[in-house]
């Protein structure tokens, strides 16, 4: 997994709540069978007027936000599907980091395999940064994980809170089925004193 | 040992290694898999040169794109074609048992799991899809995984979880005629947002959830994740083990019983505390029907369209706006007033025998509105089907201008040909309405079965309870 540090970049707002994942990759991409190439199709239906043409009324189309890599969004964002092409689009994107006042549970699990900081933070200081943006063409963030912080320019600075072990993992790139595997131990002996559970019993009168 | 919740017993019996300051490292007693999230997963497994450790406990089906008529022939969807292509691959070279296309046993995975008996009380079970929730109802700790996750549980059989926080959602009393398993979860979901389960695992109890078939309580449980919890649960009880029973791989005579003393001891203790409790009164529900586009915004059949002036939170006033918008609907528009162009009976959450013998009872000896483009019945497994067929529901579908099909997701999520068509308002059985979710531009109310057969022969949303009442358990 690419780790991540700190991250300076433009941002993007996003001004809705409960942005699902099936708005972030809708049903028809979801046949691929690779993770990369998402960022293509990420909000495809807003992004996309018939034909594939560019939605002008979309954020994502807005010429300023062209190379943006900080996402700033509202609360409950991720909610729905569990599907991790959403954080695949987002990161295929190019987004690092991930601004909002709270996340879907799955969706910010998924983030934190796929190398994007999800960033929470009080709706009051997320308000200040949406007129912050609003406000300053061309606004950059500086999400700070070593640190836990958000900064810009001028000196606003928003400390943030993360679990010290996903801020470990992400920090460092670490492969999570490689640190379980060296519990390879504690599983076995899992596996043998608890027959009821990690025992498959075998079917009767059954066939495919 | 001080009293324990239901998913506090669970959780403990799971846990491999624990160390201060890290996730826990919990045990996966079965694994679900299916073609949409699973293929990437063997991709990397392969990459890091691993292997699957647990095929006999990993069981795979297809589901999510296959087609629900004329299944005998060639598949056109190239994209899907290559899903199942690689699920196939998969397991024939990871040793997984493959529910394909072919199989007497295919069916939606929260629906085919229960069925077969994989599925059992106290078990932790985890499946790339938000709605494995459904499998809690069991009195399991089920939830939905990404696809990294499901790439760690093939090579582990274990996961990394933090342990999350638990919720009681007490449904007091007796639910009327007409108000159904469909409509308590609705009606929950309106009380505490989308949002309001995020980072805990629900623990349904109170007396109208201990007067729900299994089918009505794997309905409700399916249901959690749009309320925000990850999970949710029922205790077993003589529901639950007189429905487990005889299933292919449930244990049999004497270990079955060992097996029932076992899952008896699962209930939460008297006096365990959780951390949040949320009460609903099922004695003065009404059924429910969505009007935007979260599982969120829904009203009583009896209400009309809410006006988003009226609101206090501004997010909640936009969203609301949006959602309009979106739905082509006016505020105070009173729902049995909508009209609606389809309906679809099915999904993970509303696809079961019970479900399909309600809506068969309501809709025997009619026939669909006129003005309807489709109305299509889409049985959650070939089980589910081959029962309804024995029992007739089939030509009683038939007769009354449904269209009867194959089982899988189908029109819930729109990966198989099966898609609402924009502009076109459905009457849906399934879980989610979000923007696009039946079909780009389609609009999405979410309602019972019987709420939905109801619309189909009314040609708009009606109050059940004032139809034939006998029909509507």
């Amino acid at each position: 997994m690419q780790p991540y540090s700190t991250h300076t970049g433009l941002v993007l707002p996003l001004d809705r709540v409960n942005v699902d994942t099936d708005q972030m990759v809708p049903k028809q991409f979801l046949k691929w069978l690779t993770r990369e190439g998402y960022g293509r199709v990420l909000f495809y239906d807003w992004r996309y007027l018939p034909g594939e043409k560019p939605n002008p009324e979309f954020v994502l189309n807005f010429p300023k936000y062209k190379g943006a890599s900080v996402l700033l969004a509202r609360a409950n964002f991720g909610c729905g599907s569990s599907r991790e092409h959403a954080p695949w689009a987002i990161a295929d994107y190019g987004f690092r980091a991930i601004i909002a006042p709270s996340y879907a549970d799955i969706f910010y699990n998924n983030c934190f395999k796929n190398g994007i900081l999800p960033v929470t933070l009080p709706e009051t200081q997320v308000e200040a940064l949406f007129q912050a943006e609003a406000a300053t063409p061309g606004y950059q963030l500086t999400v700070d994980l070593p640190n836990q912080a958000v900064t810009d320019a001028k000196g606003l600075r928003f400390p943030f809170e993360v679990d010290p072990f996903r801020k470990h993992v992400l920090l460092e790139g670490l492969d999570d089925i490689g640190l379980t595997l060296k519990h390879e131990t504690d599983i076995t002996a899992f596996e043998q004193s608890h027959p009821e559970t990690a025992t498959m019993y075998d079917p009767v009168d059954f066939s495919k | 040992m001080p009293p324990r919740t239901l998913f506090e017993k669970i959780w403990e019996a799971h846990v491999v290694h624990e160390s201060p300051g890290e996730p826990a490292l919990i045990y996966i007693d079965r694994h679900l898999i299916h073609e949409g999230t699973s293929p990437q997963a063997f991709s990397g497994l392969k990459v890091a040169g691993r292997t699957v450790r647990r095929p006999d406990l990993t069981f795979a089906v297809m589901d999510h794109s296959v087609p629900t008529k004329d299944r005998g022939l060639p598949i056109l969807d190239s994209d899907a074609k290559s899903q199942f292509d690689a699920l196939e691959r998969n397991c024939r070279e990871s040793g997984v048992h493959l529910f394909n296309m072919e199989s007497r046993n295919q069916g939606i995975v929260h629906v085919i799991g229960p069925e077969l008996g994989i599925t059992q009380p106290g078990q932790t079970i985890v499946c790339g899809d938000s709605h494995t929730s459904t499998h809690g109802a069991f009195g399991a700790l089920a939830f939905g995984i990404g696809t990294s996750e499901v790439e760690h549980v093939l090579a582990t059989q274990c996961l990394s979880q933090f342990k999350s926080k638990t919720t009681q959602v007490k449904v007091n009393g007796k639910r009327p005629h007409g108000v159904t398993a469909k409509d308590i979860i609705l009606a929950i979901i309106g009380k505490i947002g989308i949002a309001g389960g995020n980072g805990h695992v629900f623990e349904y109890c109170g007396e109208a959830i201990r007067g729900l078939s299994m089918e009505g309580r794997m309905t409700i449980c399916n249901m959690s994740i749009e309320g925000g919890a990850r999970a949710g649960m029922v205790a077993p009880d003589e529901t639950t083990f007189a429905y487990m029973e005889g299933r292919a791989f449930v244990p049999r005579g004497r270990e079955f019983r060992d097996a029932v003393d076992r899952w008896k001891a699962l209930a939460t203790d008297d006096g365990a505390t959780y951390d949040e409790t949320v009460q609903l009164d099922a004695a003065s529900l009404a059924p429910q029907v969505t009007w935007g586009t979260n599982p969120g915004m829904v009203t009583s059949v009896t209400g009309r369209v809410p006006d988003p002036d009226a609101m206090r939170d501004p997010d909640e006033q936009k969203a609301a706006r949006r959602a309009l918008e979106y739905m082509a609907l006016k505020p105070g528009t009173a729902l049995v007033d909508i009209p609606v162009d389809r309906v679809f009976i099915g999904s993970c959450t509303n696809s079961r025998i019970d479900d399909l013998r309600a809506a068969a009872r309501l809709v025997t000896g009619k026939h669909i509105a006129r003005s309807l483009k489709g109305a299509l019945v889409v049985p959650g497994s070939r089980v589910v089907k081959v029962e309804a067929e024995a029992e007739g529901l089939d030509q009683i579908f038939r007769d009354a201008g449904f269209e009867w099909r194959d089982a899988g997701c189908s029109m819930c999520i729109g990966m198989n040909p099966d898609v609402l068509p924009a502009g076109e308002r459905c009457a849906s059985t399934s879980n989610r309405n979000f923007e696009g979710r039946q079909g780009k531009g389609g609009r999405t109310h979410l309602v019972s079965p019987v709420m939905a057969a109801a619309a189909a022969l009314a040609g708009h949303f009606v109050d059940v309870r004032e139809m034939n009442v006998d029909a509507v358990e």
